[in-house]
């Protein structure tokens, strides 16, 4: 399927940001870091503002703050006063040093004046400042924020070290209620765990008495260390190449066995998750979780009479949209339009190995645009959008709900706590679909409210 | 409200402590940007300079100011951004700047067009691309015209994107222009709304003549219809008599803006992204300007009584005050309700480079006290007037985009003559004179230009506010702190504000934010926290 869009050069409501954004995402998953952008000043402000109005959370992400001059002559000076100013207020363990657009392309050597600056003020050292390349003319916010995983690994995991028998965890782009979840699933295994990154309270925080400008919470680096010693890795992420696969590279640098998973959405996918956690670990699947497996099962069964058949687009990260269409071919639900905001031939591939049952394959698009998944939507038909917040125009002008799920979601509030991982995560997704497709057939019918 | 000289003394510590607590470098630059009032002696605050690299503030770039700001309203336009990805995505929808379709039937808000440059396209060079992105734009959107705002790394490269524009014009027969408004220009999203001004000026303004004219003919420039704050107004004007030529640019029309200099009076909202606007179109058309302010149903009634003086038609008066009267005795009720819950609570407002300003008359009509205001990104002559501004005039950092020298247009018959304009200057208060901020403001107040989060916090724990208004970067850092938050941007998808209903709707608001039963519950019962006793040094400088 061609839409009209599909030849053009020019990009009509993107459907992916660009590669910083992921890198302070990530980067926001570390104990006590801070991030700051190598670019204008604006950089920063726009992504603390976009990650702020999802998390609904402080965000402070520093800049470099480069001028007309600096353009021109080169940012060293600017990017060695940030670093100092930064570490004077904020006093912070890690700071990711990110580039953007601007610094790429007039080519500042990041690493040499991090260098450079580390001999003027030793004192720095105590630090750890990692540089990311982080060009936003390719790529999306997704291998911002996987670089920056890598990153921080080479620094802190490159070595062997004794076997300490914990399990490493890298979740990739998922809710802090998911990492949450994660941390009580491996709780109940009664393994050790280390969740690299983990932003489950730093972008979803309390209100307490005192305020902290670098919240509390987040992968210490004494814990990132020890992900060289752990007993094996799974990282959800099978989308990537492997050079933004931490666990590849934990593997590669330290002998820590890994295993890519499938994000752990839907009922199959769960099953591949608690397998490997229960042969890895040679501990019994949790009777906690056997129940929740019973029940999603139960709650599969009783909604697939409301969803079968009904055409769906579904758009948003690599991995995230994997992971949604193999749980809606399971309840019966038909993707028609798969959309990623990366590259990828292995995400075609895979989707179109999750859709191989299906009588009309679903348009797959990469890199892409809400001007091609609303054609692409159009076309096929669909009944319900799910992804951001910003596919609500499409929403709007085809008539047809949208489930917000994914990032950015702007328009409502709550999405730090939407659970989507795990058995129960799944159970909590597939009420969210089945009740917005019966809700709007209620309303489409007018017949409001009857029993089920 | 003024406070005592003892009171006003412990500000002045409190100042001193703020700045002595930092690095001295920085410490040295951040005293000359908080100033309390009836501390110095001179009433002067540094502005509009560079922001410190590393330290975390609220400012934008310049393509923030231009595209997001003022470009970005105009409904009938497509704003197609050349540079990656992120710009164009950051800042699609990011304002809550509303727009009903023009007279075209076209609005294109909802879109985000970008040329979405790619590795190979800053390798060697993106003009190709930007000019088939034009095409298809006209292809699929077909909007009246099409503005390009160019992001960092197109300066770099050295796109000349002007030159694109001309083409594209010339081939696709609607009106192309382009702004340079990349993000590392000028010091913050300021120099944003200069260069848009600019391009306004050189591309789009005077290039259309308006169908009829009336001799009560007005533009509104500097008001951006965020949560509607336009719709407020406009009707009002629209019911005693004016006949509204263009928006600038909220709810803007590009048509609209090409006639503006038909009109007999510019109404000027925000003074400090539209303020070169009004200056080129006085140097070009003679055409005057009245600062204006619709933030409060004094100042609203002020702003109409003005308006009227300056047309200085008896109906027109009448009216004025007959509208006046109508819409108080409406509000009445529910005004005295809110000012007896609002009286005495302390605000803080941090906001923009005008907002801070026009909120204050707001909160003093409730009862409300100011203890401290500032602006993100304002010049010194909105915080001390534009008798500044021959002081200011090039002050090297803030004039990174020259300002435009026009003549008198030749054949251009302004409405007024320069004699009737300065008549009626010495007549009216507001008459192309801005007197700024500080000077409406009490003695003691704390005033603060370009605010970080480190001197919020103080601000906080050490001026006790009852709310603090100001945008998202700071909001929820001030409710993790316990004090109640309006954002003043956005509105916290509330509004409008402006006029005689919105200033009701603000009186509730921030009755909602002071009286909210949330934040009671901090402490929980097995342990009394004591949030006493805490200095700049204190709890939470103990994690800087």
């Amino acid at each position: 399927m061609k839409s009209s869009a599909s030849s053009h050069v020019s990009t009509t409501n993107p459907c992916r940001m660009c590669r910083p954004m992921g890198a302070c995402l990530a980067f926001r998953g570390i104990a006590n870091s801070m991030v700051l952008l190598h670019g204008s000043q604006g950089c920063s402000t726009y992504m603390r503002r976009y990650i702020s109005s999802h998390f609904n959370e402080p965000v402070d992400i520093a800049s470099s703050s480069l001028s007309e001059k600096s353009a021109v002559y080169g940012g060293a000076a600017n990017l060695k006063q940030g670093i100092r100013n930064v570490v004077a207020r904020y006093s912070p363990s890690v700071l990711g040093v990110v580039t953007t657009c601007l610094t790429e392309t007039i080519g500042d050597d990041v690493r040499q004046i991090i260098a450079a600056l580390l001999v003027e003020e030793p004192s720095l050292r105590e630090v750890l400042i990692v540089p990311v390349s982080a060009p936003s003319y390719s790529g999306s916010h997704m291998d911002g924020f996987h670089d920056s995983c890598v990153a921080i690994l080479e620094r802190l995991a490159s070595r062997p070290i004794p076997n300490n028998g914990a399990i490493n965890i890298f979740p990739g782009f998922i809710s802090p209620a998911d990492i949450r979840h994660l941390g009580r699933i491996l709780a109940d295994f009664q393994t050790p765990a280390i969740i690299l990154p983990d932003f489950s309270q730093t972008l979803d925080g309390g209100i307490s008495d005192v305020y902290r400008r670098i919240p509390v919470g987040g992968t210490s680096l004494e814990q990132i260390g020890q992900m060289a010693g752990a007993a094996f890795s799974i990282e959800f992420n099978v989308t990537s190449p492997e050079r933004q696969s931490s666990s590849a590279l934990l593997e590669s640098l330290a002998d820590v066995s890994g295993e890519r998973l499938p994000l752990p959405i839907g009922l199959r996918n769960c099953d591949f998750f608690f397998q490997a956690l229960s042969d890895m670990t040679l501990t019994p699947v949790p009777a906690r979780y056997k129940e929740e497996r019973a029940r999603l099962l139960d709650a599969m069964v009783d909604a697939h009479k409301y969803l079968f058949g009904k055409k769906v687009a579904v758009y948003g990260d690599a991995d995230m949209v994997l992971a949604l269409t193999g749980f809606m071919v399971d309840v019966g639900l038909v993707p028609v339009v798969c959309a990623s905001s990366g590259d990828g031939a292995e995400f075609t591939r895979r989707i179109s190995e999750a859709t191989a049952g299906l009588e009309t394959r679903p348009a797959v698009l990469t890199e892409t645009d809400f001007d091609r998944i609303g054609s692409g939507a159009t076309e096929a038909g669909a009944e319900l959008l799910v992804g951001s917040s910003k596919g609500n125009h499409i929403a709007r002008r085809l008539d047809i709900p949208l489930l917000r799920l994914g990032f950015p979601i702007h328009d409502r509030i709550g999405a730090q706590r939407l659970l989507h991982i795990g058995y129960q995560g799944t159970i909590n997704l597939l009420d969210r679909l089945t009740n917005t497709i019966i809700a709007q057939q209620q309303d489409e019918y007018g017949n409001g409210y009857s029993y089920m | 409200m003024s406070e005592t000289k003892q009171e006003i003394a412990e500000l002045c510590r409190l100042r001193d402590e703020i700045v002595e607590s930092y690095p001295e470098k920085v410490g040295r630059n951040r005293k000359r940007h908080l100033l309390v009032k009836g501390c110095d002696a001179q009433p002067a605050i540094d502005a509009n300079s560079r922001t410190l690299p590393g330290i975390i503030t609220t400012r934008g770039c310049a393509f923030a100011g231009c595209k997001g700001v003022v470009l970005g309203p105009i409904k009938d336009i497509v704003n197609l951004v050349h540079g990656p990805v992120g710009c164009s995505y950051y800042s699609w929808l990011t304002r809550r700047n509303f727009a009903r379709p023009s007279d075209s039937g076209k609005n294109f808000l909802q879109y985000c067009a970008t040329t979405d440059m790619q590795e190979s396209d800053i390798v060697f060079g993106g003009e190709k691309k930007l000019m088939q992105a034009l095409r298809e734009v006209k292809e699929t959107l077909d909007p009246e015209a099409i503005a390009i705002s160019a992001t960092c790394p197109v300066g770099l490269i050295g796109d000349d994107i002007a030159s694109v524009a001309r083409d594209a014009e010339a081939e696709l027969g609607i009106k192309v222009f382009a702004a340079n408004c990349e993000g590392y220009k000028g010091v913050s999203q300021s120099v944003g709304h200069h260069i848009a001004c600019n391009t306004l000026m050189e591309n789009v303004v005077g290039t259309e003549a308006p169908d009829k004219t009336t001799d009560f003919d007005l533009n509104i420039f500097g008001e951006y219809n965020i949560g509607g704050d336009l719709w407020n107004i406009r009707p009002l004007l629209e019911r005693i008599g004016y006949n509204v030529i263009s928006t600038y640019t909220g709810d803007a029309s590009i048509h609209d803006i090409a006639r503006a200099p038909a009109a007999k009076l510019t109404l000027l909202m925000c003074h400090r992204s539209i303020n070169y606007a009004t200056q080129m179109f006085w140097d070009k058309y003679r055409l005057p300007w009245l600062k204006v302010n619709y933030i409060g149903f004094e100042q609203t009634a002020q702003s109409l009584r003005e308006i009227a003086a300056f047309f200085g038609d008896d109906g027109l008066a009448a009216r004025t005050e007959q509208v006046i009267a109508t819409e108080m005795e409406r509000i009445q009720p529910e005004l005295e309700h809110y000012r007896r819950r609002l009286t005495g609570k302390r605000i803080i407002l941090f906001v923009g480079g005008s907002r801070a300003h026009h909120f204050q008359h707001l909160c003093e009509e409730l009862g409300m006290e100011i203890i401290m205001a500032g602006y993100e990104f304002a010049h010194r002559d909105d915080y001390e007037g534009r008798q500044v501004l021959d002081e200011i005039k090039d002050s090297g950092l803030s004039k990174v985009v020259k300002d435009l020298q026009f003549e008198l247009e030749a054949g251009f018959k302004p409405r007024l003559s320069e004699a009737e304009v300065s008549a009626k200057q010495a007549e009216l208060e507001h008459l192309m004179k801005y007197e700024g901020m500080i000077g409406d403001m009490s003695q003691g107040a704390f005033i603060v230009d370009d605010l970080n989060h480190y001197e919020t916090g103080i601000a906080i724990r050490r001026l006790k506010p009852d709310v603090f208004c100001s945008g998202i970067k700071d909001k929820y850092v001030v409710e993790k702190m316990g004090v109640p938050s309006r954002q003043l941007h956005s509105y916290d998808y509330s509004g409008p504000y402006t006029g005689f209903e919105g200033a009701i709707t603000f009186a509730r608001d921030i009755d909602m934010a002071v009286s909210t039963p949330t934040i009671r519950f901090m402490t929980p019962p097995w342990r009394q926290a004591d949030q006493d006793n805490e200095s700049v040094n204190g709890k939470e400088a103990a994690h800087a």
